[in-house]
C-alpha cells in the first residue's frame, strides 16, 4: 500500500476532475474491511469534522449497541455554512475516498444501507457523486446499498436531526431533543450521521492504521484537517494543514491579508477571533482557551479597513432568515436580533439603547430553540461585542466609521430570499 | 410512596416546536414560567425539588393545562452521597 507520508493526505493525487476508482485504487490501494476498524478507529483519536468535534469512535459505539438489523449510515455533505467549501472541494476531488470511509463505518454499525447527502443546490457535486455510485455499481452486488440523496440547501437543513426528517419525512427541519445523547432514527432504524471529512478521513484510518493517522498533528488533535479560507483572500482556498498549524502560517499559505483585524472561526454560528491571537495552533485543544472551536473548518479573514459591526448584521440578518421558524424564541427572536444590530450598523439615533436590548435579548434566547441555530446566532453576537468593542463604540456615538460606508463586504452570505420562497422539503 | 417521590427534584420543560406562545403556561404555573417580549415561556432552568408542593402541582397543571400539550415534567431522583 502507497500511505501519503506528508500532506496532502485526503487530498492526495487530486487533480482537476475527481479520481475514478481505479485510479483513486492505484494512489491509495484498496479499501478492505477488517475486523480491527473500531479498535484503529478508537486509537487514532478522530473528531467529527462537521462543527461539534465529537469524538468519531464514541458516535459509532453508541450505534453499534443499539438493537435493530436495518441501519442507516449516513454521510452528511450538506454544507450549510455559505463560508464553507471544504466538503465541496472533498468530493470534487476524490468521492471514493469518502464512500470507502462510509463502507467502513457502515460495517461497524453494521449498517445495510448508506444515504449520501448533498445539497440539490450543488449540480456539480451531485453529478460527481453520481458518476461514483455508478463505478461502484458495477463492481459488486456485495456489501451495503448506496443511495444518493439530495435534500434543498438550507442552513438547518445540515444540522443531524433535519437531516434525518428529511430523509424520513422530506422536510428539512430540526427535532426536539429533551435528552441527550439522543439516537437518531429513520423509521425505526438507528442512524450514524457523520460528516463527509469525517467519513474520508475513516477511510484512510481504515487502510493505513492509526499509529499512521498520529503520524500528523498533535496527542489530543490528531491528522490533517480541510480549512475554507474566505474574506480578505487573493480567491477562496479550501487548504488541507496539519492540526496545530497556528493560524498566521494558515493565512499565509492561503495568501490570505497577513494582517487582519479579525478572523471568523468556526462558520457563521462560531466565534469571531482578534488578529492578537494569530499565533494559536489551530486546534480546538489550543482554541478552547479562548473560547473558540475549530467548527466546520472555516476562516474568513476580516481587513483592518472593514467594519465588525457591518459584517456582523449581514451575517446575523441572514441567519435570522435561515431560522426554520419551528420555536418562537428563534423565529421572533433571531430577526429582533438582527433589527438590534441594524440600528447599531446605521448609527441612527437609539443606537445605544439599541446595545443595551442586543445584550439583554441575547440572554433571554440563549439554549431555548429546539435545536443549536439560535446559540450559534449569540455566540457569534457576543463574541463580535467582545473583539469589534472599538467599532461598536464609534457606531453608538452617533458616527458610522468609515468602513461601514465601504461597498466590499468580507463575509459572504447568500442574497435574502422572502419567507415563502423558502423551500424546506 | 408519597415520601420517596418528595425526595427528588423535577424541572418542567417545554417541546419549543409544539409551543404556540399563548403563554397559558405562565398563568398556570407563574412561580416557574415568565415569558418573554413574544409571549414564549422562559422556564426556571435549575432543578425545583418535589418537596415544594405548591411548586409541583403549579407544574402538573401546566403540563395538563398547555393546549398544545408542549409541557412534560422531567423528574430526577436525588443521588444519595453516603
Ligand atoms: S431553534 Fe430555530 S432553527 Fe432550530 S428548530 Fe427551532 S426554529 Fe428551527
Ligand atoms: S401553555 Fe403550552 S403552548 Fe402555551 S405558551 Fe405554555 S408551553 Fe407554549
Amino acid at each position: 500500500m502507497i500511505a501519503p507520508s506528508s500532506l496532502p493526505r485526503l487530498l492526495h493525487a487530486a487533480s482537476e476532475r475527481p479520481l475514478t476508482l481505479s485510479q483513486h485504487e492505484s494512489a491509495f490501494g484498496s479499501a478492505t474491511i477488517t475486523t480491527s476498524l473500531l479498535e484503529e478507529l478508537e486509537a487514532s483519536g478522530l473528531t467529527g469534522r462537521g462543527g461539534a468535534g465529537f469524538p468519531t469512535a464514541q458516535k459509532v459505539r453508541l450505534i453499534r449497541e443499539q438493537r435493530g438489523h436495518s441501519k442507516f449510515m449516513v454521510v452528511n455533505a450538506m454544507e450549510g455554512e455559505p463560508a464553507a467549501h471544504k466538503d465541496q472541494a472533498l468530493l470534487s476531488a476524490n468521492p471514493h475516498l469518502v464512500l470507502d470511509g462510509a463502507e467502513f463505518l457502515a460495517s461497524m454499525i453494521g449498517a445495510n444501507n448508506i444515504a449520501i447527502c448533498v445539497a440539490r443546490d450543488n449540480p456539480t457535486v451531485v453529478n460527481h457523486l453520481e458518476r461514483a455510485l455508478h463505478e461502484r455499481s458495477r463492481r459488486s452486488l456485495r456489501g451495503p446499498r448506496l443511495e444518493l440523496h439530495t435534500p434543498p440547501w438550507r442552513y438547518v437543513a445540515g444540522e443531524e436531526s433535519a437531516l434525518i426528517h428529511w430523509l424520513d419525512d422530506n422536510e428539512s427541519l430540526p427535532q426536539y431533543r429533551p435528552r441527550r445523547p439522543h439516537i437518531l432514527r429513520i423509521g425505526h432504524s438507528p442512524a450514524l450521521v457523520d460528516n463527509a471529512e469525517t467519513c474520508a478521513n475513516v477511510g484512510l484510518i481504515g487502510r493505513y492504521g492509526a499509529a499512521w493517522y498520529r503520524t500528523l498533528g498533535t496527542l489530543e488533535n490528531p491528522g490533517s484537517t480541510l480549512v475554507s479560507v474566505t474574506g480578505a483572500v487573493e480567491r477562496p482556498t479550501v487548504i488541507e494543514i496539519e492540526l496545530g498549524t497556528t493560524l498566521r502560517s494558515i493565512l499565509h499559505s492561503a495568501a490570505a491579508d497577513p494582517d487582519p483585524s479579525a478572523v471568523l472561526l468556526g462558520g457563521y454560528g462560531g466565534t469571531w477571533l482578534h488578529a492578537r491571537h494569530l499565533d494559536t495552533p489551530y486546534n480546538n485543544a489550543a482554541l478552547k482557551n479562548l473560547g473558540v472551536s475549530t467548527g466546520a473548518g472555516v476562516i474568513v479573514v476580516i481587513p483592518k479597513s472593514a467594519c465588525g459591526v457591518l459584517e456582523t448584521q449581514r451575517v446575523v440578518r441572514w441567519m435570522a432568515n435561515e431560522s426554520a421558524r419551528q420555536c418562537g424564541p428563534c423565529a421572533f427572536g433571531l430577526p429582533s436580533l438582527a433589527e438590534d444590530l441594524t440600528h447599531i450598523a446605521h448609527a441612527s439615533r437609539d443606537a445605544e439603547l439599541a446595545y443595551h436590548r442586543l445584550i439583554e435579548r441575547c440572554g433571554v434566547i440563549e439554549g431555548r430553540g429546539a435545536c443549536r441555530h439560535p446559540d450559534g446566532v449569540i455566540r457569534f453576537i457576543r463574541s463580535a461585542l467582545e473583539v469589534f468593542d472599538v467599532d461598536f463604540d464609534t457606531h453608538m456615538h452617533g458616527a458610522a466609521c468609515a468602513g461601514s460606508r465601504a461597498t466590499r463586504h468580507y463575509a459572504n452570505v447568500p442574497s435574502l430570499e422572502r419567507e415563502d420562497e423558502l423551500i424546506w422539503e | 410512596m408519597g415520601m420517596r417521590r418528595r425526595s427528588g427534584t423535577f424541572v418542567l420543560q417545554v417541546n419549543p416546536i409544539l409551543c404556540d406562545g399563548f403563554g397559558h403556561c405562565a398563568e398556570l404555573a407563574p412561580e416557574l414560567v415568565k415569558t418573554d417580549e413574544w409571549g414564549y415561556p422562559i422556564i426556571v432552568n435549575e432543578p425545583v425539588p418535589l418537596a415544594n408542593v405548591a411548586a409541583y402541582e403549579s407544574a402538573r397543571y401546566a403540563e395538563r393545562g398547555c393546549p398544545r400539550q408542549a409541557l412534560h415534567i422531567q423528574r430526577f431522583s436525588e443521588k444519595k452521597p453516603h
